[in-house]
């Protein structure tokens, strides 16, 4: 693959593994085990078992005629919100708790923004009678309560993070102190293409079942595997790396990512990474991030609390560097309107992330014929709130 | 990967001297420039000095400190509302050589340096006169093919850090790599810990003393008082007190309670 991580971790200028020395011996041990483990067929087999019968996949590909009609093209949904628990962070849990214990692993924590992670990962330590924790942002509990409460009642302990902006890079942070002082029986499911290396890769190829199954889904409904445009939302990026990774080397495919652009990119309440960021280190990796001139992490702003994170995958930073993708960014209000647009037109009320990727069709121009592959990464029920509030129904 | 050995560059720098005329009992204190005021960083190491400390390490804040407990965020969080930041710091150093001898490391983060740019970075310290740098978060893989010539050309110490659960064939890459101290952490933790000594603690300082290596240990992490210092000192040549002198430095008049401090240590 020509945009894979080389043997120290990086991507281009990318990645590599910033990581204090008490977290060595962990991420050593995932390094050398993580390819041979989850390329054993062993694990392949219980984990596609458990995509088909206990997530649900495939996940459809379905063709959205309303939409198609109203942008000229073919338009698909992959529909990722269909999954249990809601969205795509499901496949990554999946494969990383049975990573975790086929590593011994006897208690798993995990960093949660709006609370999707947090959920998924609840679900399968569930699953597997594992211990859970799960950091979360003081703020963010109270803006995601409901997902707190599912936690709870999976049988997760949810510990706020009190510290710096109390949002998901604080939980982060708060995650990886635990995992310092508990190297030994603790495995740390990272919800994102994001952390030191080998986490961007393996939760990358934990995603890619996205793109292998749009491949040949859409081969049966369009004779061709490729489409012209593959779209997905970015906050640290999996649902997006899980949807170009087959992709990647098929450089017809023209690749999309929208971040969020907040109340504008220049209002100073944003979390579009790759128009405010600039190279740097933040959770172990080498990336792009958005921060002062004196090198400190800048708190991200976006209506939708899934794309509020001030980095991006390091995967992510080295194909918007070489171009190979395009990264645009979406205002709040856009992706309202097109959260809306999409329960009226399709009757999916989506995630308001996955409505950032949606709002995005407003500003392309399409052939007749070209076929558009849409991550509908993740259904808008824990949004009700929010879209309430801003609609007033 | 080869790991080059350190060139002798022909002056040593004021950690290498004291680690030669002094093996045991070193004391160093760790603070956060910036906390509790923003002026006050070369007022506190004067203190610190006349009160008897070996070397210091001073802070420079970071907004996402992943290595540190409660009370090291705290100070690094007053210190960046204050307004603290690199280029201040480096202006407040100007005129350290003219007001404290003993040597001094800076401790922080990589990103607040890669921003810097890390080559300037350790040309300003050296011109400063700051003899080392700790950076938790800089591995050795990307010391090595990165910075570690900026490093050398400055005569800059740079520190690695070695656990419990760091292999006797890390801790002798690191050896190799280090020209002035070993950071022993007291246990895997972040700071401001308690010094919980075990079994498992005892065997590990004395497997690391066992190997017989050639840059001193110092233990730092969890190390709070006397007792933990004089535990700490029976196994290393010295010990690092971060987090309970921060929160002394939380209290009225701190300059005033340094020599009690320091006494109340060692």
């Amino acid at each position: 693959m020509n945009y894979g991580v080389n043997e120290h971790g990086y991507y281009g200028d990318f990645g590599g593994a910033y990581i204090p020395e008490m977290l060595y011996p962990n991420v050593e041990e995932l390094r050398q085990q993580y390819l041979s483990i989850i390329n054993d067929p062993g694990f392949k087999a219980e984990f596609d078992n458990l995509l088909k019968d206990y997530v649900g996949r495939p996940s459809p590909l379905y063709h959205a005629k309303r939409y198609s009609e109203k942008y000229g093209a073919n338009i698909f949904f992959k529909r990722e919100d269909l999954n249990h628990t809601g969205s795509h962070k499901i496949n990554n849990a999946i494969g990383q708790i049975l990573l975790a214990k086929r590593l011994g692993k006897k208690r798993i924590i995990a960093e949660t923004g709006a609370g999707q992670h947090g959920v998924a990962t609840a679900t399968v330590c569930a699953l597997m009678g594992i211990e859970c924790v799960v950091y979360m942002g003081e703020i963010d509990m109270a803006r995601q309560a409901p997902n707190v409460s599912r936690m709870k009642m999976l049988g997760a302990k949810v510990v706020p993070a009190t510290s710096g902006s109390k949002t998901l890079k604080d939980a982060t942070n708060e995650a990886l102190r635990d995992w310092i002082g508990n190297p030994v029986d603790t495995h740390y499911i990272i919800g994102s293409v994001v952390g030191p290396y080998p986490y961007p890769d393996m939760v990358a190829r934990f995603q890619s079942v996205i793109s292998f199954e749009t491949k040949k889904q859409l081969l049966e409904k369009t004779g061709n595997e490729l489409p012209q445009y593959a779209i997905a939302c970015v906050g640290g990026g999996s649902n997006a790396m899980g949807m170009f990774y087959y992709f990647l080397d098929d450089e017809s495919v023209k690749l999309v990512a929208v971040e969020a652009a907040g109340k504008g990119v220049e209002s100073g309440h944003s979390a579009a990474t790759t128009f405010l960021g600039r190279e740097g280190v933040l959770h172990g990796s080498r990336t792009i991030l958005m921060q002062t001139d004196d090198g400190q992490v800048v708190e991200p702003y976006s209506v939708s609390a899934g794309l509020d994170y001030p980095g991006i995958g390091p995967q992510h930073a080295h194909l918007y560097k070489i171009k190979r993708a395009q990264y645009v960014s979406i205002t709040d209000d856009e992706a309202m309107q097109a959260g809306l647009l999409c329960s009226q037109l399709e009757g999916i009320i989506p995630a308001i992330e996955t409505a950032h990727a949606l709002a995005q069709l407003e500003k392309m121009q399409f052939k007749k014929d070209d076929n558009v592959v849409i991550c509908i990464s993740g259904r808008g029920d824990k949004d009700l709130d929010t879209y309430i509030k801003y609609f007033g129904y | 990967m080869v790991y080059r050995l350190w060139t002798k560059n022909k002056d040593m720098n004021r950690l290498n001297q004291l680690f030669n005329s002094k093996k045991d009992n070193l004391l160093s204190i760790y603070f956060t420039a910036g906390y509790p005021e923003p002026n006050t960083t070369l007022d506190i190491a004067e203190a610190l000095e006349k009160a008897g400390a070996d070397f210091l390490e001073i802070g420079f804040p970071y907004s996402d400190p992943v290595a540190d407990g409660p009370t090291i965020q705290h100070s690094s969080e007053v210190a960046l509302e204050k307004g603290m930041n690199l280029h201040l710091l480096f202006d407040q150093l100007a005129d350290l050589r003219k007001r404290v001898t003993i040597p001094i490391l800076l401790m922080g983060y990589v990103n607040p340096m890669v921003q810097y740019g890390v080559e300037n970075f350790c040309k300003k310290a050296a011109e400063v006169g700051v003899d080392g740098v700790i950076v938790p978060d800089l591995p050795m893989y990307e010391y090595e093919t990165l910075y570690a010539d900026y490093f050398k050309n400055n005569n800059l110490s740079n520190i690695f850090l070695v656990t419990p659960q760091t292999s006797d064939d890390r801790i002798h890459k690191i050896d190799e790599l280090s020209n002035s101290f070993i950071y022993l952490l007291s246990s895997s933790s972040i700071t401001g810990g308690n010094l919980q000594v075990s079994v498992n603690i005892e065997d590990y300082y004395k497997r690391v003393k066992a190997m017989h290596l050639k840059n001193p240990a110092i233990i730092g992490f969890g190390i709070s008082d006397n007792k933990s210092f004089k535990k700490a000192t029976e196994y290393a040549a010295g010990a690092i007190v971060g987090s309970a002198f921060v929160k002394l430095l939380g209290t009225e008049n701190y300059l005033e309670k340094i020599p009690a401090f320091i006494k109340s240590i060692r």
